[in-house]
């Protein structure tokens, strides 16, 4: 068996330092594998978060080698092992102990979106009706694990640190699952525009690329979501219309499906 | 006395997956104040993991269905163990939770008429398994989450709880730590939801994350309650066999349920080779018959595949003894095939099964459109644990409510895929409605600081120990699995089960020697630790009850009595902790079933 080492940053709120730890690699391993081993053997209070280490819960997020990634879904035999592999916490969030930051954050974020407003049932038993080709762009979306990688790796947020006018990829992509889902009658173009900042972005697609859920942020949520505020905002004859259809569209939330014993 | 910040709720739920959410929601509909406490971050739990579905008799693929089929498919999947009433209210309100789900912004996968599509599952007569792709755990979760969010619910999120509060007979509250700076909290509250999932880290191979050690179980258990059935726990047919790191790794029962085949090294489809009687009438006779089936007609009946998991997994064991595995010593499991059969095969595999794809695809190096997985029995669920009220979830502590994995009774001695992910919507709704009620029906009681104090000093004690003198907490849970493993797993002696409680005395004396260094901040290795009796108690529980069970039946498979026995037919096992603080076993008779449901599955046989 050849061994590998890991270059681990060590540390909490006030600093820390990089710290190596010298382990062996057998076949198929990913980093997440690595950390534990170090975790059990040489260093029992090293703090990563993990669950489910197959690409499923979002936990293991940090940054190896630089790269912002699922630590559970990075094999090693992807990465150069005659070096050592850094292994650092995400950026873009305070650090908190070793791999692990503050997130939360993201869950103030979330609860200040406007919820899901969906349209009275479509037939006697409190159903709906909806045809699969009109939700696949919603469930490519609902496939949001939220590691928060597109957050790390986003300027506006990791470098220009806007985190109170500006809510990130993650919940951009949010809104537009919202905004597109075929029952929902919510307005949200006004929040996106100035409680949400979508102007910030500036359509890099950073996010994009470190989506492990293969999500298209940028092509398919944040543009149209930009096509909708200037729509809204700078095309005079269709702001007026939707403006009464809107209105027209506005009507009450529906009751829940009946208790069925 | 232990420095504490205390926090007052009338519901406190301990656990924030789908059941724990669930209730959580619903209390707060109810208008009490909800907290919620979780050891991860929220949305992260077990429930994310869930892939198939959530089984409902919806009857929107096929109109056969309704709650008759669904109950006599869950008891018969069961072999008749489970307790009948959460049966039947499992399948009764099933649907309601669904929709509810779909109201609240769920988005499933669709038939062609726009409504709910429905998969096929093992055990189920009918497909009955709302689902979207592989994912549909994560589309509960994050729906319960989003939804939960603007109810008012207080999360306090990466917490433990060490032990449940008590004022005389009642449970008044939980002592636990934030994991982040590991400081102590009292929760106060009327009534408490134990929604804490599965045991599965008690064994080496498993689907379970770190989370999963029982703390529900056991601290029902530390405070009087009653535990039942632990002697079942499921082994998932297909996890993962290789590469090693991704051992026990979950692959969906829907890839059975999409058309995927079983076979061994020389080729053999060997779930043909062994059909149960009671299971003969509703098999597929033919490999044609069976494709058929998923395909959708009517006139077919099910491939051997999705036969219930208790003897999918015993017949791979089988044949991997008889040495016929694969060479990772697993066997085959093969979507591929269905290419030959579809025109457009590689897309639907990639649209139905798309998380299986990208696992295999980045994890194994293996194209599951082109090649087959090699698949093993992975320790998945446990259907035992703490006995409740069938339609309150109250367990026999006043004031101690429990949902979903942790609590016991609606699976039996097998639980049919599926109907996990309803379990939790079902009876999580309904311990969060009768935990609000009886949190609106009595006050706070009152707090125990002596027992604050003790279970305080006991918490830190790995800090004075060290790591130069004590034992590693990360060695004792790797001892205790591989014993746990290798001496009550799926094939059971009573011998080796003996082996296994001495082995759990031994553990248990060098948990309490466990030393940890660093200090109180986010501290896997002193996490380790705490959970540590927790998975000691629930390894002493399924232990005692598989060697009381002296028969074969569902999840439970004894070497030494390899068949069901009539008398074991009338029992649940039932484990508790006893005034000298030892654990208890008893078998008490199941309850009487009505009249009515008997006849329901006379009818359905």
């Amino acid at each position: 068996m050849k061994s590998a080492t890991f270059r681990i940053w060590r540390g909490d709120a006030s600093g820390g330092e990089f710290r190596d730890y010298t382990t062996e690699v057998s076949e198929g391993m990913v980093v997440l594998d690595a950390v534990h081993d170090i975790q059990a053997t040489q260093a029992n209070d090293l703090a990563c978060r993990w669950n489910c280490k197959a690409g499923k819960c979002g936990s293991c997020s940090a940054e190896v080698n630089g790269m912002p990634k699922l630590m559970c879904m990075t094999r090693l035999n992807d990465l150069p092992l005659d070096k050592p592999v850094t292994i650092e916490p995400m950026k873009a969030f305070p650090r908190l102990k070793d791999l692990i930051t503050d997130v939360s954050w993201n869950f103030a974020v979330k609860k200040r979106i406007k919820r899901f407003k969906p349209r009275p049932p479509d037939a006697a038993d409190g159903t709906w009706r909806m045809s699969q080709q009109d939700i696949d762009r919603v469930q490519e979306f609902r496939k949001c694990i939220e590691c928060f990688l597109c957050q790390d790796v986003c300027h506006v947020l990791r470098d220009h640190h806007k985190h109170d006018q500006f809510v990130g990829p993650r919940y951009l992509v949010y809104t537009a699952a919202l905004e597109m889902h075929p029952l929902d009658t919510e307005d949200r173009i006004t929040e996106l525009r100035e409680a949400q900042g979508i102007g910030y972005c500036n359509i890099t697609k950073c996010c994009t690329k470190v989506c492990p859920e293969e999500i298209h942020i940028t092509d398919n949520a944040i543009i149209p979501l930009k096509e909708r505020v200037v729509d809204d905002y700078y095309d005079p004859l269709g702001w007026v219309w939707k403006k009464i259809r809107r209105q027209q569209e506005r009507t009450p939330a529906p009751a829940m499906p009946n208790e069925h014993e | 006395m232990a420095d504490y910040e205390t926090f007052t709720h009338d519901v406190l739920v301990i656990g924030a997956g789908g059941a724990g959410l669930r209730a959580a929601i619903e209390a707060s509909a109810v208008g009490v104040k909800v907290g919620m406490v979780c050891k991860s971050l929220l949305g992260k739990a077990h429930t994310v993991m869930a892939e198939g579905g959530i089984a409902a008799a919806l009857a929107n693929v096929d109109d056969r269905d309704n709650w008759q089929v669904h109950f006599s498919d869950t008891m018969r999947g069961g072999q008749y163990v489970n307790n009948w009433r959460m049966a039947e209210l499992h399948a009764k309100e099933a649907p309601a939770r669904v929709r509810e789900l779909e109201a609240w912004g769920a988005v499933f996968d669709r038939t062609k008429d726009g409504r709910i599509l429905q998969r096929n599952f093992g055990g189920h007569k009918y497909p009955r398994l709302a689902h979207v792709g592989d994912r549909t755990g994560l589309e509960m979760i994050r729906t319960l989450q989003d939804h939960g969010v603007h109810q008012g619910i207080d999360v306090h999120m990466e917490h433990t709880i060490l032990t449940l509060l008590k004022d005389g007979d009642r449970v008044v509250g939980a002592f636990g730590y934030d994991r982040e700076r590991g400081r102590f909290k009292v929760f106060r509250a009327k009534a408490v939801v134990l929604a804490t999932g599965g045991i599965g880290r008690a064994f080496k191979i498993t689907s379970n994350s770190w989370e999963y050690t029982g703390d529900g179980h056991s601290l029902g258990y530390q405070a009087g309650a009653e535990l039942i059935d632990m002697e079942f726990i499921q082994f998932h047919p297909t996890g993962m066999v290789w590469p090693p790191s991704v051992r026990g790794i979950l692959v969906t029962e829907g890839v059975r349920g999409e058309g995927g085949i079983l076979t061994n090294k020389e080729g053999r489809r060997f779930m043909f080779d062994d059909i149960p009687e009671n299971y003969k009438a509703q098999t597929a006779e033919s490999e044609e018959e069976g494709w058929r089936y998923c395909q959708g007609d009517k006139n077919a009946r099910r491939p051997p595949e999705l036969l219930t998991r208790d003897h999918v997994a015993r017949c791979i064991v089988r044949e991997i003894k008889a040495g016929r595995g694969s060479l990772h010593g697993g066997v085959f499991l093969d979507i591929s095939w269905i290419k030959s059969k579809l025109p457009n095969g590689e897309d639907y595999i990639k649209r139905k099964l798309p998380s299986m794809y990208h696992q295999f695809k980045q994890l194994a190096d293996i194209d599951i459109t082109q090649a087959p997985m090699e698949v093993g029995p992975t320790t998945h669920y446990v259907m035992g644990g703490i006995r409740v009220d069938s339609d309150t979830q109250m367990a026999r502590v006043p004031g101690l409510f429990a949902a979903g994995e942790c609590a016991a009774g609606i699976n039996g001695a097998n639980r049919l895929g599926g109907n996990s992910l309803s379990d939790l919507l079902v009876f999580g709704k309904r311990a969060g409605e009768f935990a609000a009620k009886f949190a609106q029906e009595h006050s706070l009681g009152g707090i125990d600081a002596a027992q604050i104090g003790e279970t305080a000093r006991r918490a830190l004690e790995p800090f004075d120990r060290g790591t130069t003198a004590g034992e590693s907490p990360y060695q004792v849970q790797k001892d205790l699995q591989e014993m746990m493993q290798d001496n009550v797993g799926i094939v059971r002696r009573e011998d080796e089960m003996a082996t296994a409680l001495e082995g759990i005395d031994a553990l248990t004396e060098r948990a309490q020697r466990i030393g940890v260094e660093g200090n109180r901040e986010f501290n896997p290795g002193w996490h380790t630790a705490l959970d540590l009796p927790n998975l000691l108690t629930v390894s002493e529980a399924v232990t005692r009850a598989a060697l009381e069970r002296k028969e074969s039946r569902g999840a439970q498979f004894r070497e030494d009595y390899p068949d069901k026995s009539a008398e074991f037919a009338e029992v649940n096992t039932v484990v508790w902790k006893g005034d000298d603080g030892r654990m208890q076993i008893r078998r008490d008779a199941l309850p009487e079933i009505r009249e009515d449901l008997k006849r329901v599955i006379e009818e359905m046989k």
